[in-house]
């Protein structure tokens, strides 16, 4: 039997993951084929930060090797950009001529970073922070250069800062907001991270507006200069304001979009024959950056076509972490509250840890941890549940195990303040279920629904 | 370079020598005074921590005064003060007469400023409104001595408790209020094996650990229960008729009267079997010697005379008294209660053991004063005075070294009384007593080891009380306020005489006032102040003959009585004025803990002494809690016919059902609400005035407040104090106590029906230190839960819990340790009662000289030690022994391994 084309646009985490969900339930179904912009096989775009820190290398993070495209019969056309979809005869052309046709065509082309539209902008040494071309720039800079300005105070932002710190490098982040990280911490929190930042050498100016990258005269920049007039060296200058999804495409293709390709709860564009997930995508009117919602996505996206037909993504909640080695935060769904909600608070400016848990209607529905993040996966279950917690609430901020009934309280005390509740994604995918549900902790099916909710992706 | 001074101890009626080591300045340490008769070295908890005591901050250290009752005190030099005082006091008693104004001192006053006060109040004012303390505390036993055997005179010695083969101690708990002595009863118990201790009291306290017998009789049944003593020791035939034929009169009376005691009757009305009544008898009848031993229990009752003579009577009938081990021996309460009585200071007696209503006895005093005449008017006993006062009869009323507004029974009137009075002085130590709060002029007076004079303890014994060290700020001696006070009066209502008062230092008081004495029972004017120093501290009466003082009295049966016949007083039982019933159904009891004395204007400032009873609370039966819904710590409201107040109920297993306990220390300033004689009632015994403070008709019930707060501050105890006190007025329940040791801390908790406003919080962690600095906080808006610790070099330094209060006892020992592990912070806010994985615990401290925890001594049990296990592998009771009986009382409860 002839078998269905599959074309997917993007070698990404969310899509690879779609093509590994779909290979799963329906290995026949689809002869695939995958362009991809960059020359290289999948890797854990959310890792690059540990690269640029020193802490792992590119091969350490790669998470489909050739082999497994090769062994799963998917075609890849890595380095090869897609420029446009004849929808008409379902077929997708590349930058190189290359075409493929299709039964079915999936967008994950994910998002690029929004360079801010200043003057200078287009100086050598100005790059976002996307992919491990722009990682090995900066490892690469960082040798002969010694400013760095990064602008954007968002988890990417700070991440490739504190990677440049360690590459030895004098960094400034430059972020227009109240507080860093506004998207992800309250103000308390942000003030313990901006500290400890300050403690590792980092400086920070805000709020400070950008206003012009000057030029050395060869081309080069040298100089971030602000509103106020006042400037700063900068031989390297990192824009981490943001990101836009990558919709050219998909809009040239005719594709419904709107900061984002716009897909419904099967994650199907306005084409029905069309998918688009991850980054790119606008599902209810979000674009989600984070990896755990890429995740469900792609489960979602697989289950539909293979043809099954009873998923649906119907949004996540989200969790992000940032990723600099002895910094723990967490933050999840609506930390900062409103007027219908009750904030629980925890504050130990000894040791430098913070809890913000907003409360609404008996149900959590936000959380916002730093410097102690060992209860996050068990509070972002509790969001995502919306269990009722009202018979628990003086001891919510405590833990799982001190929440948990007096009986069982010494052995579970031990068992979860000692287990580790951060890993990396790769780790992640190799940890074993089995000894959790041997000490009677949580279920299975909780920790792989949570814990890959800590990780996040790019912002 | 330090010196040592050699005095006596300010506490209870023992009058232990101590030796006070200085440098002029400051008092550095405390030691017994090993060649002193009454202790021979031995200090009790509260005595060997007399120089952790008197906190500067918490001393008046200049005269203050206010020029109306809406204003604040501000200081004013010396001169200002006596002259408005003077005259204030002269325009009363110039427009109202010389009853008019009042004076109110104390037994803690030298036998010299009691001198000064009398002479000043009979001669110069012209009143006999002269009352003390002592009012509150010795009147009954006064009366029964003077009934019985003819004069206010102990007949016995300390060495009679060694020497006696039977010990009766009533209404006493020895082992709190008179640790010295018990310790020399216990040893002498252990030294002679046949030696019998009976001790009758409701509770079961830490005195009985020595008993052979404890007869738990109903509160105020002492008189059926010694006349029912009486009714089988006669029956038996235990009885020494030759010399009640020989030295009494009015036996065939009483003999009629006690017949209708028999036992079963006597132990229907006390509540105790029959075989225990008849067990005592015998105890008592085949002794070779009977020494009574008694306390408050007697004498704070509507029948305290009544009951001292009942008791004597068992003496006179057994002919035990007046040799060694035997005899009628009242422990006195306060250091010199002796003294006040032996130079007149209460408002119906004159020096020398004279009565203000005995016109002879008048007329030698004022012959000796050189006067026309003494006042005839009967004088106002305490209760009646605030009464007068109450009643705007007396319009300058002078307080001295006492503290009304917290030892007075019903404090809703005298607080009304001291508002009300348009002009009262308070002349005091301490800055901030609750009667320290009514005073339109404070004056500073100089304190333990600052002043010189002499003391008479239970014993009779007269010791020099020497100064070490310079009063602080501007305090001067209490005579020498009083003489001063005399002069200037003397000026505006005597002018032109001679002074009455060319006094300029205490020994010259004494050498006036002891020519008083010539004659009479009590004669020591053969003594001086110089001759106690060659000689040592000597037992009145004290004979130029031999040289030497009186150990015991009445040797030769004959008595201080006309006839020299000793008398057997017949009183029926009289019920306590206020009995059970339906409105009121629990009798409460009041008394003293281990470790603090009085209203605590001392104790109440060394954190150390509130580490064995840390907070004001109220002991009950377990069965009474259960019955009332209450849980053990639960905060109660407890309510009498006079007043109300909130604070936690304990379960107490030592008390009889029906009965409950609160400590005596607790007043307005450390228990919000007036403490606890808000309770008690004015009731008095009709000859000696003296007030039922031990029995009082109360019901208990569930306090219904919900909110909680708990504080604990590191630091500045008495400064934050006083702000912290009246900003918990607003609190319906609120208690103050000291922590810890090296590092004092202040503890307060409070309760409230609602959360307060957030507002409120702020406030209070602004006076709290807590606004600024390393605080761990947890908040929870909705729960009002609102919880803070400061941590200053890795330690706890203040607690504030808000909400709920569930970890304030593990918090304050992980304070307490001084703990620096961080691996427990994240607990420290958690609602636990124990930290996880248990460890730190705060308890009480049994032993406060080793600072020796009752988990430790239980532990050490445990391990299947005994008392001289645990002394030597803990250094428990190894010091004062104060905690001795308690470590037996814990040997007794805990199961030990076989």
């Amino acid at each position: 039997m002839k078998k269905l084309k599959l074309v997917m646009v993007g070698n990404g985490m969310a899509g690879v993951r779609t093509l590994e969900e779909l290979i799963k339930l329906t290995p026949e179904l689809y002869d695939i084929t995958v362009f991809g912009a960059e020359p290289h096989p999948n890797y854990n775009r959310i890792l690059l930060s540990p690269v640029l820190a020193g802490e792992q290398s590119f091969e350490e993070i790669v998470l489909n090797d050739l082999d497994w495209y090769r062994n799963n019969g998917v075609t890849l056309h890595a380095g090869r950009k897609v420029i446009e979809i004849d929808r008409v005869r379902r077929r997708v052309i590349a930058e190189d001529g290359t075409e493929a046709s299709y039964d079915r065509l999936l967008l994950a082309t994910g998002s690029n970073p929004f360079i801010l539209p200043v003057p200078g902008s287009q100086l050598e040494g100005v790059i976002g922070y996307r992919d491990i071309a722009d990682t090995r720039t900066m490892m690469n800079t960082a040798k002969t250069h010694r400013h760095a300005v990064v602008i954007g105070g968002g988890l990417l932002g700070l991440e490739a800062a504190n990677g440049l710190k360690m590459r030895g490098m004098d960094v400034t982040v430059v972020h227009i907001g109240q507080w860093l990280l506004e998207r992800q911490l309250d103000e308390t929190a942000a003030r313990l991270l901006q500290c400890a930042l300050e403690d590792r050498g980092l400086r920070f100016l805000l709020p400070q507006f950008t206003s012009e990258l000057i030029d050395d005269g060869s081309g080069r920049v040298c100089a971030v200069r602000f509103k106020d007039g006042t400037q700063i060296p900068a031989d390297l200058v990192v824009m981490a304001a943001g990101v836009r999804p990558c919709t050219e495409l998909a809009e040239k293709a005719g594709l419904a979009c709107n900061r984002g390709i716009l897909v419904s709860d099967t994650l199907q564009t306005y084409d029905p024959k069309i998918y688009a997930i991850g980054e790119c995508a606008a599902h209810r009117g979000v674009a989600y950056g984070l990896v755990a919602p890429l995740y469900e996505q792609a489960r979602v996206c697989a289950n539909h076509l293979a043809m099954l037909g009873y998923g649906r993504y119907e949004g996540s909640v989200t969790s992000t972490k940032l990723k600099v080695t002895g910094i723990d935060l967490f933050s999840a769904g609506d930390f900062l509250g409103d007027e219908d909600c009750q904030c629980i608070t925890l504050n130990d400016p000894v040791s430098a840890t913070y809890r913000k848990l907003v409360i609404k209607k008996d149900k959590l529905v936000g959380a916002c941890l730093y410097g102690d993040t060992s209860d996050s996966g068990w509070y972002f279950q509790l969001i995502k549940e919306q269990t009722n917690i009202a018979a628990i609430r003086g001891l919510l901020m405590f833990g799982e195990a001190a929440a948990m009934p007096p009986a069982l309280q010494p052995a579970v005390f031990q068992a979860t303040s000692s287990a580790p509740t951060n890993t990396g994604s790769a780790g992640l995918r190799n940890r074993a279920v089995e000894p959790n549900r041997q000490q009677g902790l949580i279920g299975a099916q909780r920790l792989d629904r949570s814990t890959p909710a800590t990780e996040p992706a790019h912002d | 370079m330090t010196k040592i001074t050699a005095s006596t101890c300010c506490y209870c009626g023992v009058g232990c020598g101590v030796l006070i080591e200085h440098d002029q300045q400051r008092i550095v340490d405390v030691q017994g005074d090993p060649g002193h008769p009454a202790n021979y070295g031995r200090l009790c908890s509260k005595g060997s921590t007399l120089h952790k005591t008197g906190d500067l901050a918490a001393r008046a250290l200049h005269p203050q005064l206010r020029l109306g009752k809406s204003l604040g005190r501000s200081r004013v030099d010396w001169e200002t003060a006596m002259e408005h005082a003077a005259s204030t006091f002269a325009a009363a008693i110039a427009e109202h007469g010389s009853d008019s104004v009042a004076f109110y001192v104390s037994g803690q006053l030298l036998t010299e400023d009691y001198y000064a006060f009398n002479k000043l109040a009979r001669t110069v004012v012209g009143t006999n409104n002269l009352d003390s303390n002592s009012r509150l505390c010795m009147s009954s036993a006064v009366v029964g001595y003077k009934r019985s055997l003819g004069a206010d005179a102990p007949p016995c010695s300390y060495e009679d408790i060694e020497q006696s083969e039977c010990v009766l101690i009533a209404g006493s708990n020895m082992a709190y209020a008179h640790p010295v002595l018990f310790r020399r009863l216990e040893q002498a118990k252990v030294d002679n094996p046949n030696k019998r201790v009976i001790v009758i009291d409701p509770r079961r306290t830490d005195t009985c650990e020595i008993a052979d017998l404890h007869l738990a009789v109903e509160p105020g049944t002492d008189v059926a229960l010694f006349h029912g003593l009486l009714h089988i020791l006669i029956w038996e035939g235990w009885i020494d008729r030759d010399y009640i034929a020989a030295h009494t009169a009015g036996f065939e009376a009483l003999k009629s009267l006690v017949n209708d005691y028999t036992p079963a009757l006597v132990s229907e009305i006390c509540g105790i079997p029959a075989d225990q009544l008849r067990t005592a008898a015998r105890m008592i009848g085949s002794a070779s010697s009977f020494l009574s031993l008694w306390c408050m229990g007697l004498n704070q009752s509507t029948s305290g005379s009544a009951k001292n003579n009942a008791l004597i009577n068992l003496h006179l009938a057994t002919g035990q008294i007046g040799k060694p081990g035997s005899g009628p021996f009242s422990l006195t309460g306060q250091p010199n209660a002796m003294g006040g009585r032996e130079t007149g200071s209460l408002s119906n007696l004159l020096p020398g053991h004279r009565d203000a209503a005995n016109e002879e006895h008048r007329d030698e005093v004022a012959a000796f004063w050189g006067v026309d005449s003494l006042p005839a008017t009967p004088g106002l006993s305490a209760i009646e005075l605030f009464e007068a006062v109450r009643a705007g009869k007396i319009k300058a009323l002078w307080i001295a070294c006492t503290n009304p507004a917290q030892s007075v029974p019903d404090q809703t009137l005298v607080h009304e009384a001291l508002r009300a009075c348009p002009f009262v002085v308070v002349q005091e130590a301490f800055a901030h007593t609750e009667t320290c709060q009514f005073a339109d002029l404070l004056l500073p007076a100089a304190s333990w080891g600052e002043k010189e004079g002499t003391v008479t303890n239970s014993e009779r014994r007269i010791s020099h009380v020497r100064r070490a060290v310079t009063p602080p700020g501007e305090a001067r001696p209490d005579w020498a306020i009083a003489c001063d006070l005399a002069r200037r009066l003397e000026q505006r209502l005597r002018p032109g005489e001679p002074s009455l008062f060319d006094f300029h230092t205490p020994a010259e008081l004494f050498d006036e006032y002891k020519s008083l004495t010539a004659g009479r029972d009590l004669d020591y004017s053969q003594l001086s102040h110089a001759l106690i120093d060659q000689i040592g501290p000597q037992q009145w009466p004290f004979r130029a003959i031999t040289g030497h003082g009186t150990a015991r009295l009445y040797t030769d049966g004959h008595f201080a009585t006309d006839d020299g016949r000793a008398r057997f007083v017949s009183e029926p039982y009289l019920p306590a004025r206020e009995q059970r019933d339906a409105t009121f159904p629990l009798t409460l009891n009041t008394g003293r803990l281990r470790d603090h004395w009085h209203g605590m204007s001392r104790t109440g400032t060394a954190a150390q002494l509130f580490g064995h009873v840390e907070q004001a609370q109220l002991a009950m039966h377990p069965l009474d809690m259960q019955r009332r819904g209450l849980s053990d710590g639960q905060l109660a409201s407890v309510s009498s016919r006079r007043g109300q107040i909130n604070l936690p109920a304990v379960a107490d297993e030592q008390l009889r059902p029906g009965q409950a306990f609160i400590p005596m220390h607790w007043g307005d300033r450390f228990l919000k609400g007036l403490g606890v004689n808000v309770l008690t009632q004015p009731a008095f015994d009709p000859v000696s005035k003296q007030p039922e403070l031990k029995q009082a008709g109360i019901e208990v019930t569930p306090a219904q407040l919900p909110w909680e707060l708990y504080v604990l501050v590191e630091g500045d105890v008495q400064q934050r104090f006083d702000v912290l006190r009246p900003f918990c007025e607003q609190f319906p329940f609120a208690s103050f106590a000291l922590a810890g040791r090296e590092r004092a801390a202040l503890v307060m908790r409070a309760a409230d029906r609602n959360p307060p406003q957030p507002e409120l919080l702020a406030q209070l962690d602004e006076m709290l230190g807590l606004d600024s600095g390393a605080i761990l906080t947890y908040q929870d808006s909705h729960g009002a839960v609102d919880k803070c610790v400061k941590i200053e070099h890795g330690r706890i330094t203040a607690i504030r819990l808000a909400g709920e209060t569930a970890a304030r006892d593990w918090l304050r020992g992980v304070w307490q340790s001084g703990d620096t592990n961080p691996s427990l912070r994240r607990w420290f806010l958690a609602p636990l009662h124990s930290p996880p994985g248990g460890g730190v615990a705060a308890d009480k401290t049994v032993c406060s000289c080793m600072n020796v925890s009752a988990s430790r001594i239980k532990a050490g049990i445990e391990d299947g030690q005994d008392l001289d296990g645990l002394k030597r592998s803990l250094g428990c009771g190894t010091q004062c022994g104060s905690c001795v009986p308690e470590i037996r009382r814990m040997l007794t409860a805990t199961p030990q391994p076989a």
